[in-house]
Order: structure tokens, then sequence, then C-alpha cells
């Protein structure tokens, strides 16, 4: 399995950012980074970060199960999260919830069918001072209104 | 830039390079008193610059609020092993933003407060825990040590001052219960975010089993402005036991949301009124989240109060992470309790018994009385089952979901009894009954 120079640069970084013996500390980082490369921790992906972390393969699923932001499918070329927990919910983080999954037509963590775009119910995301809130990949979108959601979607659509 | 127009009612400490021009870079830094902190920390022993710190009386801004001078002191600074600093950037208790801002406007504040733990206990390796959502900061602190680096702040012989340190980011990936310390540090070895049995603590054995300090970014944050102006000035601009300044993330029902620094003992009401510009559409106050999701809501009469530790320890609530949640008149209870049980039975690790399956039965009840289906003694049974959920739990996570709940139940039970009457079950609801 090959990654791009960058990555391999940044993973070679990583590694040299723990005491000596415990590179098993890059793991989580070099799935998360690798994870933006190729979209999700396939199998291939987990034994090659086992083996350049010196664990095993079910040492790597362990953590792939615990976090949610790892996943073990593809999702969305854009992945949509919208923020329900309290401080949005106040300002109507909920019906934009509702309004995303009625416009895309799929529920939680699911994915368009022509992979475009997936849809995620996610728990705090710190913005509540800037709420309602969502994130399209690792973008912020805050103070977001039903008009502004409809438009982000659109958008989206178009471009993915 | 994420933050508000300053406002008369705050006062500027970790805030007060905000605004200015390139505020996030070295230059802008060191043209405002940037690494002198550290330079004077390097002239200082170890000892003076703990007693520093226990002068602010400096407490933990996590949301635990334990006094810092006093944890950095626990670190056996004669073991053989490496020490190590960890900032905890894992911010996710709903209701706070505060850490985003402060690495977003003034990554290298940070860098320094880091630098001066690393003086006190000599560690020459750091790393910064931040919660895999926050991509975008991680890209910022990676730019600023860069720079640190570049400039000679970081790495070897640092400033000619023979002091060595290596710092880098380290990222999450979504997972609420590595904000608690213990699973942090397992989370940074590479496995499952899993809370460690205590003691030992991670002041004696935390990071790879070796000596660690682990603090909140706001807690670095206050060091370096200690160290210069003395502890004793900053404990001035708090209150007696709770020195200094603190971030508070005003958000829910006010005109105007926003992370603004204020002094340790500011009143509650003047937070709502002058900071957040009062209730939103001119609503009555309902209840106020002090602190963050896991805190004892306050009912709108008991927010006659100053915002410090002791003050809200009284009316039996915390000042946790300083994420304040605004609720009015037209706030449903019912939807409230249950959206803070579903965040906790999500996030709650599963290692434990109490919280995993306390977490989940209380979602269970609460969904259905949301939906109107139940008997009065299944609201009594929602505020027993968090009541014997509490102090029972390996880690503060189940206290967190246990904490609210008990406060909603007995103080907005009627609601509750309200939403029971005249309702039929609906088939949907049949199957959990």
């Amino acid at each position: 399995m090959t990654f791009s120079p960058q990555l391999e640069a940044r993973l070679e970084k990583l590694l040299r950012s723990y005491p000596e013996g415990r590179q098993r500390a890059a793991l989580i980082p070099m799935l998360m980074y690798a994870q933006d490369e190729a979209g999700y921790i396939s199998k291939e992906l987990a034994q090659e970060v086992a083996r350049r972390c010196g664990v095993t393969t079910l040492q790597v699923d362990e953590v792939v199960g615990y976090y949610t932001m790892l996943r073990a499918r593809p999702m969305g070329r854009t992945h949509l999260q919208i923020c329900t927990n309290i401080s949005c919910l106040l300002v109507g983080g909920d019906k934009l919830w509702e309004q995303a999954c009625h416009k895309l037509g799929i529920g939680h963590n699911e994915v368009t069918p022509d992979g475009a775009i997936s849809l995620e119910e996610v728990e705090c995301i710190g913005a509540c001072s800037w709420a309602p809130a969502l994130q399209t990949n690792f973008d912020f979108h805050h103070k977001v209104t039903p008009e502004k959601l409809d438009q982000l979607i659109d958008a989206l659509r178009k471009v993915n | 830039m994420l933050f508000n127009p300053p406002h008369p009612a705050e006062t500027k400490v970790l805030t007060r390079r905000f605004g200015l021009p390139n505020s996030e870079s070295i230059d802008t830094y060191l043209a405002n008193d940037g690494y002198k902190a550290f330079l004077k920390a390097r002239e200082m022993s170890q000892e003076q610059i703990i007693e520093e710190v226990k002068l602010s009386s400096l407490r933990g801004r996590g949301g635990a609020g334990f006094p810092t001078g006093m944890k950095w002191s626990f670190v056996p600074r004669t073991s053989p092993k490496p020490k190590y600093i960890v900032v905890n950037a894992d911010e996710s208790e709903p209701g706070t933003c505060k850490d985003r801002v402060l690495m977003e406007n003034d990554p290298h504040g940070l860098i320094e407060g880091v630098l001066i733990a690393a003086l006190s206990i000599g560690a020459h390796r750091g790393w910064v825990y931040i919660r895999g959502e926050y991509r975008y900061l991680i890209d910022i602190m990676d730019r600023a040590i860069e720079e640190a680096y570049k400039h000679g702040y970081l790495g070897k012989n640092i400033r000619g001052t023979g002091f060595d340190f290596d710092f880098s980011t380290h990222t999450g990936a979504g997972a609420y219960e590595c904000g608690e310390e213990s699973a942090l540090l397992e989370s940074l070895e590479g496995k499952r975010g899993i809370p460690r049995i205590r003691p030992p603590f991670p002041a004696v054995s935390g990071a790879f089993q070796c000596p660690t300090i682990l603090n909140n970014v706001e807690t670095y944050y206050a060091v370096p402005p200690i160290i210069l102006n003395g502890g004793k000035w900053y404990a001035d601009l708090g209150v007696p036991k709770a020195g200094g300044t603190r971030m508070l993330c005003l958000s829910g029902h006010v005109n105007t949301p926003g992370v603004y620094e204020i002094p340790l003992g500011f009143p509650m009401m003047r937070a709502i009124n002058e900071l957040g510009g009062g209730m939103l559409n001119g609503n009555k106050l309902k209840a106020v989240v002090p602190g963050g999701s896991s805190c004892p809501l306050l009912r709108a009469e008991e927010c006659d109060i100053n915002m410090d530790y002791d003050s809200l320890a009284k009316v039996k609530s915390m000042l946790g992470s300083g994420g304040m949640v605004v609720l009015d008149e037209t706030t449903d209870m019912v939807k409230f309790a249950l959206r803070i049980m579903r965040f906790y039975q999500h996030e709650s690790c599963g290692w434990c018994i109490p919280c995993r399956e306390g977490t989940l039965w209380l979602k269970k009840l609460l969904t259905r009385l949301d939906a109107g289906v139940g008997s009065s003694s299944d609201i009594s049974l929602v505020g027993e089952l968090a009541k014997n959920m509490f102090g029972r739990t390996f880690c503060p996570l189940g206290d967190a979901a246990a904490m609210p709940t008990m406060s909603i139940i007995e103080k907005f039970r009627d609601e509750f009894e309200a939403r029971l009457a005249g309702v039929t079950l609906p088939p949907e609801l049949v199957s959990i009954a």
C-alpha cells in the first residue's frame, strides 16, 4: 500500500514524536491522517498501519471500533456533520438535522446513492457560542440558518 | 479569526493579544511580551516556579478545578524516569468552546505555558492532545510549533539557556471520554480511551508510565502572566481561593453569545444581561447550566450568585469547564434532559457497568417520558437510577450523566408530570416499554 509523499513525510515525523520503543502511540494519528487520503480504514490500510506502528491488526481494530471518527467503511465525499447537542438544540440544531435528512433522503451515518454526501448527527463540536453549527469534513459552519443549510447542500451536490 | 469584540466588563489577561494583526504569529507574540515569562522562569528555581503558581491560586480550568500549583508539586522531581507535559485540548464538554478560541488566536501562549511547566519539573518532551474535529487547530498549532523551533524557542538549548524541550500535536479521533485525564493518556499511547485506576495519579505515573503534568489548555495559558506579573497579582484578579480570570463560553438563549474573559467571582446575572446582552426575544429566564452539560442546573431564582468555585458549590452545582448555557421559558426540560442523556450514553466508554447500563436505561426511560409514556413512578425511577450511578463509576463520566439529570428531575418534575397527562402509547414505543 502506498501513500502520497506528503503523507509519508507526515507519518515519518509522527513516528519520531514519541519515546523510543513507544511507536504504538502514533497509531491513532496515523489512522486519522491515512484515512484522509484513503477515505476509510480498509483491511489493507489497517495492516499497513499495524506494520508501521508495530502492533497487531487486532489492536488496530480495537481502536477503529472505539473512536467515532475512524471509519471502517467509505462515507460520502463530503461528510456533513450536524450538531444537535444542548447549545445547538436550543437554537434549532435539531430542526437543521431533520431538514438535512429530509432533503438528502438519508439518515444518521448513511451515504447518498451517488456517494457524494454522507450525514452524521454529531455530539458537541465546540461551536456552542456560534450555534447552531455543523461541519463539512473538517470545516466549521457557524450560526447556520435553514436557508444557509439549503444553499450549502445544493452547493455540495454541484461540486461532488 | 474567531473571537468577540472586547466587552467593557471583561478583564483581558489570557485574551490580551486577541485582535492584534497576525496574533497567531511568533513576531506578534514576541512584540507583545512573548516568551519573556519563559526566560524569567529559567532564572528561577523549580520550587520558586511552583510556589508562584501556588500563590496565584490558579485552579484547573478543565472542569475539576484542582489547584494547579499543588498538582505540579506532586511530581517526583528526583525520579530517574523522564518527565512529560501533556495538554488536554480534547475540549468536548457540551457548552464549551474556549480552548478553541485561545489556540486559534494565540497558539504561542500555549507553547510558553507548557515550557514553564516543563521547567518546573525538568521535563523535556510534551504533547498537546487535540480533539480530532479541531483539525484546523492542529494545523495552526503545528505551524506555531514549527515557528518556535525556527526561532529557537523549542528544541535543543532553547535560546542559549541550556534547556531542551520537544513539543508536538497529537490528534484524537472522536471520543468525549478522552477528555478524562487517564483515558486521554491511554489514547495518547495508541489504545482505546478507557480510564485507568488511580492511584497512581498522572503526576507519578502518567504518559508512558512516567511522571506527567497534565492540564487543560486554558490552565497553561494562565502561567506566563503569573510568572511575569507575580502570583499575587493574578490571585488578586479573582476571589480568595480562586485566583485570576477565566474564559466563559456563553451560549443558548441570549442575544450576544460568545466567549468572554471574566474574573473569578463575576456575577452570573451580569454575564447574562451585560455580556450576553440580555435574554433572546425578551423571554424570561428559566434555568442555567453553569459550566458544561455535566453541571447540575440552576433555576432562574438561584442565578443571583457570583461565579466562583465556592459560591456554586453552595447551590450544589459547579463552575465546571466554563460552558454556560442559558435556557429561557420556552425550553422543553424533558427534551433537554433526554438530549443530555443521549450524549452521555453515546460517549460512555463501556468499561464499567454502572455507567454503561445506567446511561442506556436512563436514555430509554427519558425517551419514553419525552413521548408522554409512563407513570409518575418512572419519573422517580429516573432520579433514583441517576442517584445510584452517582459516585459508583470508574471515572467522572457516570457522575457527569447523573448530576444534571438528578437536578432536572428535582427542579422541573412538574414538566415531566405534565408530559404524561393524557397521552396514549404510540405503537413504536411498545417494544421498549
